[in-house]
């Protein structure tokens, strides 16, 4: 089987596992922390978490599905995050989440996540990022922009394309 | 001309502010903590006695303190309500999954002053004898998250929590926990069951009250970021102090999240009651006015979910006249004093203190539209009243936003939402119906001419209309 955990990232979630008196609590940590080493929630990653923490794959995989920050399958190497609620949208986040489509061929009316065939762009629409007073924010892989404007979509993309 | 009450927001934004330990410390960090726990017992005239931690909670009732999330509750009564006779370890949750949409005020602390949030934290946990607390993090905080662990790693290398916590014999041991983009996290019950690892699938309530039923089926405290900051101050201040700022029963100060049609939108802190709607809006010091040439439609006052006031709306507020008796007064929408109890007298609440501006130039119907969508896509799924209405309020939004409308719409979407409200497990249930509800009371006429001018297009033989589009269609996972 190809699917390891790298040793330091299970002595991180171990680590981690000590901090609640019920394992269970852990789930949520292991697959934001798997989540981010491997690019995505694999069918393998479910099963390990389940096995660590004592459960059946099944309330790990119900998880996944839930909670809309868990993948099923690789992102782009740069993932654009665009504000859709109310704030944002006033501001022009509609127009802002197009302008990336576009430019990156992607459909500009689809509303779930779609990736680049290169793999180095997801483009999404996502919900209130809490951030309404500097609208129209957008969430680039952990690094959140403020006001963006289209000159700072297309250097995100330009960025993004660099790397 | 009002202006900003700074007790929270007193160093974020200033120059050289930084979120480290040793800059909280210089500014009088810890203090509040060292306060509480050198609180003597507190001899009351009956003869009886409150221990130190009582004094703290009975301060922390005195002070009016309400809660800063989004149901403006007592912190002190919430408090009062854990169950301590049964034995079982009580936890404190912070609620950290800032996500009402407009609200973006605790996202100021835990980025800037994340310290400030650890000492009241500290301070809370104390004063209800709790040992393990967590922070309830929204996952889309990565970097909050991380100044929080390090906030925490900071305050138990210096004593202040951990084991023995500055001498006192008392052990506390806080952890970060990180959401995963779920809207309804937020809500209490839906957060615990966050934090046991489940899906956030709200509890109902009785029996799962968190006071008695919470957490692995202990007591527990949950409570707003903003709330227990301000526990801190209660403590450095003394309650009847803290009491003195704001107005009677809407103590002490509110961070105000501004959004929308303003020029300056923002965070503003504000003693609760002192500014109103008008002055957040057009006063210099706050909101600055609107857009050249704009005039105000709509304000949405207390985040996504409350329901909306139209210009120009007068309410009948309850106030005390010079003779001393309670008499109706009316009150127009800009001189709604910003607090609680007025914003509740006027047919809505100021829920997570988050003002959301309409000016002339938006349509209330897209406005909808895009709420609605919100609404389906966070409902959870476990009621079928809200799992399915919520989608269908949407749909019907988004067909009338997008020349597919009817003129009987309005009721329809009307109809709709007094089927969802009051038939859930939570309050998402109100929360996607009370915009709709207001929304076409309020603006009916905007609807069904939407409606109607729809119908006539369809009956010309033309296409649909479309208007500006501001939301893509739905489309739920």
């Amino acid at each position: 089987m190809s699917f390891t955990v790298p040793s330091h990232l299970e002595a991180e979630l171990d680590e981690i596992t000590t901090h609640y008196p019920v394992k269970r609590s852990a789930s949520l940590m292991f697959l934001h922390a798997l989540q981010e080493h491997f690019g995505y929630v694999s069918k393998d990653a479910v099963e390990w978490t389940a096995r660590k923490l004592g459960l059946q794959p099944i309330n790990v995989y119900e998880l996944v599905t839930f909670y809309p920050m868990f993948r099923q399958e690789p992102l782009g190497k740069t993932h654009v995050k665009v504000c859709r609620t109310l704030s944002c949208a006033l501001q022009g986040s509609g127009e802002l989440r197009e302008r990336f489509c576009s430019k990156l061929g992607l459909d500009p009316h689809a509303h779930a996540p779609q990736t680049t065939p290169d793999g180095k762009f997801t483009v999404e629409f996502v919900e209130c990022l809490a951030s309404c007073g500097t609208a129209p924010v957008v969430l680039v892989n952990e690094e959140l922009h403020h006001k963006v404007s289209s000159a700072d979509a297309d250097a995100i993309l330009q960025k993004g394309k660099a790397a | 001309m009002p202006e900003q009450f700074k007790l929270i927001t007193k160093h974020i934004d200033e120059p050289g502010y930084t979120p480290d330990i040793a800059c909280y410390l210089r500014h009088g960090g810890y203090a509040g903590l060292r306060k509480a726990l050198a609180t003597p017992v507190r001899e009351l005239a009956e003869g009886k006695k409150l221990s130190p931690q009582e004094v703290v909670r009975e301060d922390v009732k005195a002070s009016g303190l309400r809660g800063r999330g989004g149901a403006g509750f007592s912190a002190g009564l919430k408090w009062s309500f854990v169950d301590r006779r049964s034995g079982k370890p009580i936890y404190l949750i912070c609620n950290a999954d800032e996500s009402e949409p407009g609200t973006f005020k605790d996202r100021q602390i835990i980025h800037k002053d994340p310290h400030q949030l650890v000492e009241g934290m500290i301070i809370s946990c104390w004063a209800n004898d709790v040992k393990l607390a967590y922070i309830y993090i929204r996952g889309e905080m990565p970097e909050g998250a991380r100044l929080l662990n390090q906030a925490l790693k900071e305050a138990r290398e210096n004593g202040f929590l951990g084991k023995n916590i500055l001498g006192t014999g008392y052990d506390l041991e806080i952890h970060v926990h990180r959401g995963a983009g779920a809207y309804i996290c937020g809500e209490e019950t839906g957060l615990i069951e966050s934090l046991e690892g489940k899906r956030a699938y709200p509890r109902i309530k009785p029996p799962y009250f968190p006071a008695v039923l919470g957490l692995y089926m202990c007591p527990t405290i949950v409570n707003n970021v903003e709330t227990l900051c301000h526990v801190t101050h209660i403590v450095n201040m003394g309650a009847s102090e803290y009491a003195k700022l704001g107005t009677p029963n809407n103590t002490g100060t509110r961070i105000v999240s501004l959004s929308g049609d303003v020029m300056r939108p923002g965070f503003y802190e504000i003693q609760v009651g002192k500014v109103t709607l008008g002055e957040l809006i057009h006063d210099a010091n706050f909101g600055g006015g609107l857009r050249p040439g704009r005039s105000l439609k709509a304000i949405i006052p207390g985040g996504s979910s409350s329901k909306v006031l139209k210009a120009g709306e007068v309410f009948k507020l309850n106030r005390k006249g010079a003779d001393g008796q309670m008499a109706k007064v009316d009150v127009p929408l800009l001189d709604l004093p910003y607090d609680f109890d007025s914003l509740q007298q006027a047919g809505t609440m100021s829920g997570s203190s988050a003002v959301i501006v309409l000016d002339d130039s938006r349509s209330m119907v897209e406005t909808l539209g895009n709420l609605s969508e919100f609404y389906a896509h966070e409902s959870c799924g476990q009621c079928t009243p809200c799992r399915e209405g919520a989608l269908w309020l949407a749909k019907a939004t988004h067909r009338l936003a997008h020349g597919e409308g009817r003129k009987e719409d309005a009721n329809y979407l009307a109809h709709i939402a007094q089927n969802i409200q009051g038939r859930t497990i939570c309050a998402f249930g109100e929360a996607a119906s009370w915009p709709v509800l207001s929304f076409v009371k309020k603006f009916r006429d905007e609807f069904e001419a939407k409606g109607a001018a729809d119908e006539a297009a369809r009956a010309q033989g033309a296409g649909p209309v479309h208007g500006v589009k501001m939301a893509a269609s739905p489309n739920h996972h």
